[in-house]
């Protein structure tokens, strides 16, 4: 019921394709006839897609070793065994002895790898501050409060760089070593830790505070490094324009992983002679073993690895591609036969009336 | 005086018992009597929810009482007091954008309720004040004053009428927007004001009303108006139905009348009427809560099983507190059950996206927009009434889809209400016109068949009958409006079949003239004028069912006629003249007649004395004045003669056969509802095609029962008859068959109300369904379809949306990590998903318009809530659960390298996670997609809009460092996942995957269809031919024509 008259639908309604639901449209029908050679196609080409990720895939050469030290498995099970139960442990040195029967063609990129790590724990990943890292001043006085415990130090200073995640910065560090000729000298092989980060990062997201007096210690003036840090965050490197916050290891390390065992990109090996990639012949990699891993389980790897178009290695999806590109196959038959099947059966059925 | 006194002390009691006192034009009686001022309620209408002042607290407080809402209200709140990993604002933002919304609309309705209320309130109305023509506004209007309405002006509150131009005292009034019936009906004035049509006449008016609080039964009203003349004695006068013009209703073909307000503003019957805006719920709204429930139950479990195992995964040392992620102090010593509870709720708050907080407003949303298509229908417009089809409320659009029962009324409904002489009989002989008449207006004196003649004195009595028996009035050629016919009168009534009477005696040769001067005039064949003095009316009512009149005649005789239907008149007769007229009765009825008898008794002078006595007192009562009078009117009618009996026909509508039998088709059961005889009513069963030949009829009348003692066994065992053959039939269908007219498969039942008294003790209804509406609802039901498919679409994505997140805790070490970036939390029910399902409820026709008109039986499928039943539940659950395991493993598998980009470079967790949700948004939106098989360029500019509008939003989102955030985590993510050949082949291929097993059904159900289609075509060729070719053909136009709600 409604109180006035008027209120009803008095005028005629307007007759536009709109209002009267006959907007044109496209009705597609997905028939067999189109669909059939649909999923022949798309069979075919993810199986061509798969076959090429698949011999990509299976063209990157990967060489690991795990240096974590369990059980006398390389030199380092002394140092794992030194730093055990202590913090921070004491520094030591272990070395890994390999060698290339053939070239292993580059570019070769060094990785480690942690597992057990949770660097996505979410008070792990929250634990950061943002704001100073991108160099503000005032918030590298005032840490963010999502880094406690890592937020002032002992004495009420406020570390810089705060949080969880730039306290555990991973300090292992590596130089590579090839015997040319056997019994020979070995020879450092040139390790570019440059551009190892998103250049994004490195040069937007990361900016260390307005320097002092052209002095960039000066600018850290008045805040505590992370308890774990052997030196101020300052100090991280001698090149000047690698070190505060704007460090290539840094940058990388506070990215953080998305699953528990993650590997993160070390070094690149493109220079002089190894531009090519590593030569056959006897290697050392002499490792300086300052991470404590055994704590929690987890364990150290390092990894030598080429990059195809397509990332490292990685087998799921050129084989993914095949599974589903045969499936799509298959399916195709079975639907051409269910049709053949059908189309018969309407035949039969179109005689009978 | 005392009885007055002592009825306003009843009235505290309860506010409808007892009576109110009004004063005529607020003149007080005399000074003696003390003047007690009643309060009365102003004029004013109000039907909306709303004020400007309450509409914030009041429409707040109702939208939180909605469940999800509430549930997002408690999820808010949690983020904001506890330590949760996403922020208030993810759930805050969507909440605060549904409750808006939703806000909005509301307020929206509300506005044209407000102002739909002061179109009424404020219009302009005429009250007599000092004599004086007064304007004012309706809302103004005070109990007691005396009001002017004009022709075709609606009665701006219930009045009593007090005179009017006409010298008689009477109007005509239509109260279409009250019961919907069209026909003029008569009101009086009393005697004792008809002269008083003057401003200056009406003010001198003295007079007092006592009548009854006001009470929402329209056709009901009890009151006394006492008139002081200049002696001090008062006249009083009885106050009926007829006397009271009810707001809202229209005054037709009279120019003005005085009346006074007795009910003003909301304590008119109409307002009393207006049940107000009650939230209705439909099934489908019934049904999304049930499952939500079910999300809810879904969601408990798994932050549950994700804070269990997280205490489990803690238990050892290095998992809880690793070195590199020390607690804080206060973290150490928070109690441990403070704890666990703190991180059940955190899992909540990060699971709490299973429940998709724009549901209801897409569905809302989707309600209140389909409303708009509805009433801009064009083919539910009528050329002739001017009106579209009016939408009242949005809440229940899908329901139209879900209709199982359609209740009909049969005059006026199934049939046009048009009423046509076709015969009489009296004594027995049958009279019939066999002109071929076209309007019965022009042509009278057409050629007559008298089959054979009865006396000639028993034919002009029956014929005096018809014309003096009825309630019909002259319309003056002055009218207003309607056609001048020069020489010709026009009659109204409120009953067609009273003028389809007397224009049947006008062709027999006697003429009803009109009243003059309270003299019924009546033209005889001998084109004499009679005259008779009306002496008393006993109106129709349809518990009686007869009506009768009693008037003098010149020569002083006193005689009453009566009409009335065969079950009404017969008992009342000598028994040895009911046999002839009723087998003329009962063949016409079973022609789908409706048919009268006509029976007279003369009243001697002493006799009427005594009548017209017992008349008058219960006319004045004030207490059960309806059960005296009935029992006076019983007294009355009894001893009389018949006379014989008429036929009138009632056409059916047009195409009112099809529609029943298309609404048959789609599974609806018809119940027909009616107050003819119960022949006639099968026959127009029959004619509609209620009733096929095949039909099985059930009957369970006073005939088949029998009048006997054992009625109720009797009753008992055809009862278990009955249901024992239709359950022998529908093993499974245990419904109660035991209410009216039903049609079910190959059975009928009929069942009249006496035998309906003795099943249900209760008397037999009438129910009004327009005829149109029921049109309405079959073509209703494509629309009804897609807000059925939208709920479990809709809850799908958000599973296949939050299962990732879930997933993802078995691999964060449960430490409540989202997987997705914040603002994508935000953003995914607002802006990614909710358009495009929007768009495709509102505009997608699956089935397109020709077919779904031309087959009714589609209409079955999607009853019951077809597609939100459990089955379709469960498939989009499992299918949504495939979908999000694709999505997170997928990407998990893809992680396992050393490097995703051909320089090496490392990709953390929050590019893992817009991987996932980029995946996500694609599927969701792509499978709509495939859904989809009506694209206009909406839907187009929707779907493809709405990807874009994620990437682009990705980008702008990434691309800047934003101050206000915390943290910077996604910053260029997208553009660099986008850097990435494998990223964009992974994404593909888990799109691909996604959508498999929908490819793979959309394919197979078209090799089905189309054989289907190919068979069913066949089938209906052959059906065309050979079986009722001139029915199928008209079906099928006659929805074309009727529905496009698509």
């Amino acid at each position: 019921m409604t109180w006035s008259a008027t209120a009803r639908g008095a005028h005629q309604p307007d007759n536009t394709a709109f209002t009267q639901q006959r907007l044109p449209a496209w009705q597609p029908l997905l028939s067999a006839s189109i669909t059939l050679p649909l999923f022949f196609c798309a069979g075919l080409a993810f199986i061509g897609l798969g076959l090429g990720l698949y011999y990509s895939s299976n063209g990157i050469v990967e060489l690991e070793h795990d240096y974590t030290g369990d059980a006398g498995s390389s030199n380092c099970s002394v140092c794992a065994a030194e730093g055990q139960g202590r913090a921070p442990p004491p520094p030591c040195s272990c070395a890994w002895y390999f060698s290339l029967h053939e070239l292993f063609p580059g570019p070769v990129y060094l990785y480690y790898e942690l597992s057990s790590f949770y660097q996505n724990n979410r008070r792990y990943g929250v634990s950061r501050d943002d704001a100073q890292l991108s160099g503000l001043p005032s918030a590298l006085r005032q840490p963010a409060n999502e880094c406690a415990p890592y937020q002032r130090s002992a004495t009420g200073l406020p570390i810089a760089p705060c949080g969880a995640i730039a306290n555990s910065l991973f300090n292992d560090t590596f130089s590579l070593w090839h015997q040319h000729q056997p019994a020979g000298p070995y020879v450092e092989v040139p390790l570019d830790r440059a551009a190892i980060a998103w250049w994004t990062d490195y040069h937007v997201k990361f900016r260390n505070p307005p320097l002092v007096n052209g002095s960039l210690a000066l600018a850290f003036r008045g805040t505590a490094p992370p308890p774990n840090w052997p030196r101020p965050v300052y100090e991280l490197s001698a090149d000047p324009n690698n070190t505060g916050f704007v460090n290539q290891d840094f940058v990388v390390w506070m990215r953080t992983a998305a699953l528990p065992t993650f590997r993160k990109l070390y070094a690149r090996i493109r220079q002089g002679d190894y531009s090519a990639g590593l030569p056959r012949g006897a290697y050392r990699v002499n490792i300086s073993y300052n991470y404590p891993v055994r704590a929690f389980g987890g364990h150290k790897l390092l990894i030598f690895s080429n990059i195809s178009w397509m990332g490292g290695k990685n087998p799921f999806l050129g084989i993914a591609y095949l599974v589903v590109g045969a499936l799509c196959i298959l399916v195709g038959f079975a639907m051409l036969v269910v049709y053949i099947r059908y189309q018969d059966q309407t035949d039969d059925d179109d005689d009978d009336e | 005086m005392f009885r007055r006194t002592f009825s306003r002390f009843c009235a505290g009691e309860e506010k409808r018992v007892g009576t109110r006192t009004v004063f005529v034009g607020n003149h007080p009686i005399s000074e003696t009597e003390a003047y007690i001022a009643q309060r009365f309620c102003d004029n004013r209408i109000v039907s909306s929810k709303y004020t400007l002042w309450n509409f914030l607290p009041k429409n707040l407080f109702e939208q939180f009482r909605r469940i999800a809402n509430f549930y997002f209200l408690i999820i808010f709140l949690v983020q904001v007091t506890v330590d949760t990993p996403t922020s208030p604002v993810t759930s805050g933002l969507p909440l605060f954008f549904v409750i808006t919304v939703t806000a909005i609309k509301q307020g929206y309705e509300d506005w044209l309720r407000h102002r739909a209320d002061n179109e009424v309130n404020k219009s302009t109305v005429y009250i007599i004040e000092n004599a004086k023509r007064v304007r004012k506004e309706s809302e103004k209007i005070k109990v007691g004053d005396v009001v002017e309405v004009q022709a075709d002006e609606t009665f701006p509150c219930d009045l009593i009428l007090l005179s009017s131009c006409t010298t008689d005292g009477t109007c005509y009034v239509t109260t279409a927007s009250l019961d919907g019936e069209s026909n003029c009906k008569t009101h009086y004035a009393v005697r004792d004001t008809i002269t008083l049509c003057t401003a200056e006449s009406i003010d001198t008016l003295r007079a007092a009303i006592e009548c009854e609080q006001p009470q929402p039964d329209l056709y009901k009203f009890v009151g006394r108006i006492n008139i002081y003349s200049n002696s001090l004695e008062a006249v009083a006068r009885s106050l009926g139905p007829e006397n009271l013009l009810l707001k809202g209703a229209t005054l037709k073909n009279t120019k003005k009348i005085y009346g006074v307000a007795v009910y003003t503003g909301m304590e008119t019957k109409m307002a009393l009427n207006y049940q107000g805006k009650s939230q209705k719920r439909s099934a489908v709204e019934k049904s999304i809560n049930a499952f939500l429930i079910v999300y809810l139950f879904i969601l408990l479990t798994k932050a549950a099983v994700c804070t269990t195992l997280k205490y489990v995964w803690q238990s050892t040392p290095h998992n809880d507190e690793p070195w590199y992620n020390q607690k804080t102090q206060k973290e150490r010593e928070t109690l441990k059950v403070l704890k666990m509870f703190t991180d059940f709720l955190s899992f909540m708050v990060l699971f709490n996206f299973i429940i998709p907080v724009s549901m209801y407003v897409t569905v809302e949303m989707q309600k209140f927009l389909g409303s708009f298509f509805i009433s801009w229908d064009k083919d539910f417009y009528d050329e002739e009434i001017h009106e579209g089809a009016l939408v009242n409320t949005s809440d229940l659009n899908e329901e139209l889809g879900q209709v199982d029962y359609v209740f009909t009324d049969k005059t006026g409904t199934l049939t046009e209400n048009t009423m046509e002489f076709i015969e009489c009989c009296i004594d027995g002989h049958k009279y019939k016109s066999v002109t071929q008449e076209v309007d019965g207006l022009s042509q009278t004196d057409g050629p007559l068949t008298y089959f054979d003649k009865a006396d000639k004195n028993r034919e002009e009595l029956f014929l005096r009958a018809l014309c003096l028996c009825h309630t019909v009035e002259i319309k003056t050629n002055d009218a207003v409006d309607g056609v001048t016919e020069s020489a010709e009168l026009t009659y109204i009534s409120s009953s067609p079949d009273e003028i389809a009477l007397v224009k049947g005696a006008k062709r027999y040769g006697f003429t009803f003239l009109g009243n003059r001067n309270g003299l019924m005039r009546v033209e005889n064949q001998r084109k004499e004028i009679e005259e008779y003095e009306l002496l008393h009316t006993l109106n129709f009512d349809s518990v009686r069912r007869r009506m009768s009149v009693i008037v003098k005649t010149q020569r002083g005789d006193i005689l009453l006629f009566c009409k009335g239907a065969d079950s009404a008149i017969f008992p009342r007769v000598q028994n040895h003249e009911i046999e002839l007229t009723k087998a003329h009765v009962e063949r016409n009825a079973m022609d789908g007649y409706r048919t009268l008898c006509v029976a007279f008794k003369e009243i001697a002078p002493d006799d009427y004395e005594r009548i017209n006595r017992q008349l008058l007192e219960a006319k004045m009562a004030l207490q059960d004045r309806e059960e005296k009078m009935e029992k006076v009117f019983d007294d009355i009618e009894t001893n009389m003669n018949l006379i014989g009996a008429t036929a009138v026909e009632d056409k059916l509508q047009d195409q009112a056969a099809e529609t029943i039998e298309a609404l048959h088709a789609a599974g609806l059961k018809v119940w027909v509802l009616t107050g003819d005889k119960m022949e006639t009513a099968k026959s127009t069963c029959y004619a509609c095609r209620l009733f096929q030949t095949s039909t099985e009829l059930l009957e369970l009348t006073t005939k088949t029962i029998e009048e006997s003692e054992r009625k109720e066994d009797r009753l008992h065992e055809l009862l278990i008859e009955y249901r024992k053959k239709l359950l022998h039939e529908f093993p499974k269908s245990t419904r109660s068959l035991k209410k009216a007219w039903t049609e079910h498969q190959e059975y009928g039942l009929i069942i009249d109300g006496s035998t309906l008294s003795l099943i249900l003790n209760s008397s037999q209804d009438s129910g009004s369904n327009n005829y149109k509406s029921i049109f309405l609802q079959i073509c209703m039901k494509c629309t009804a379809v897609l807000c059925c498919r939208m709920a479990p679409l809709q809850k799908a994505q958000n599973l296949c949306f939050i299962l990732p997140q879930f997933l993802y805790q078995f691999f964060c070490g449960f430490s409540q990590q989202p997987l997705y970036d914040a603002a994508y939390l935000t953003m995914y029910n607002i802006c990614f998903t909710s358009l495009p399902i929007l768009a495709y409820s509102l505009l997608e026709q699956h089935i397109n318009i020709d077919t779904l008109t031309s087959d009714p039986r589609l209409y079955m499928k999607i009853t019951g809530n077809a597609m939100l039943q459990l089955g379709p539940f469960l498939y989009w659950t499992f299918l949504a659960a495939f979908e999000g395991m694709v999505f997170f493993f997928g990407t998990y598998f893809l992680f396992q390298t050393a490097s995703l980009e051909e320089n090496g470079k490392v990709y953390g967790n929050w590019t893992f996670g817009t991987i996932v949700f980029t995946v996500l948004v694609f599927t969701v939106t792509l499978k709509l997609a495939l859904d989809t098989r009506f694209w206009t360029w909406i839907n187009h500019f929707v779907i493809w809009g709405s990807l874009a509008f994620y990437v682009f939003f990705s980008f702008f989102w990434g691309g800047i460092i934003w101050p206000f955030l915390k943290q910077q985590r996604m910053y260029f993510v997208f553009a660099q996942m986008l850097s990435s050949v494998s990223t964009w082949l992974a994404i593909i291929l888990l799109i691909f995957i996604s959508l498999f097993p929908e490819i793979l059904l959309i394919v197979l159900k078209n090799v089905k269809r189309r054989t289907a289609r190919r068979n069913l075509s066949c089938r209906r060729a052959s059906d065309s031919l050979s079986a009722r070719p001139s029915v199928r053909p008209l079906l099928l136009r006659t929805f074309s024509d009727e529905s496009n709600i698509l």
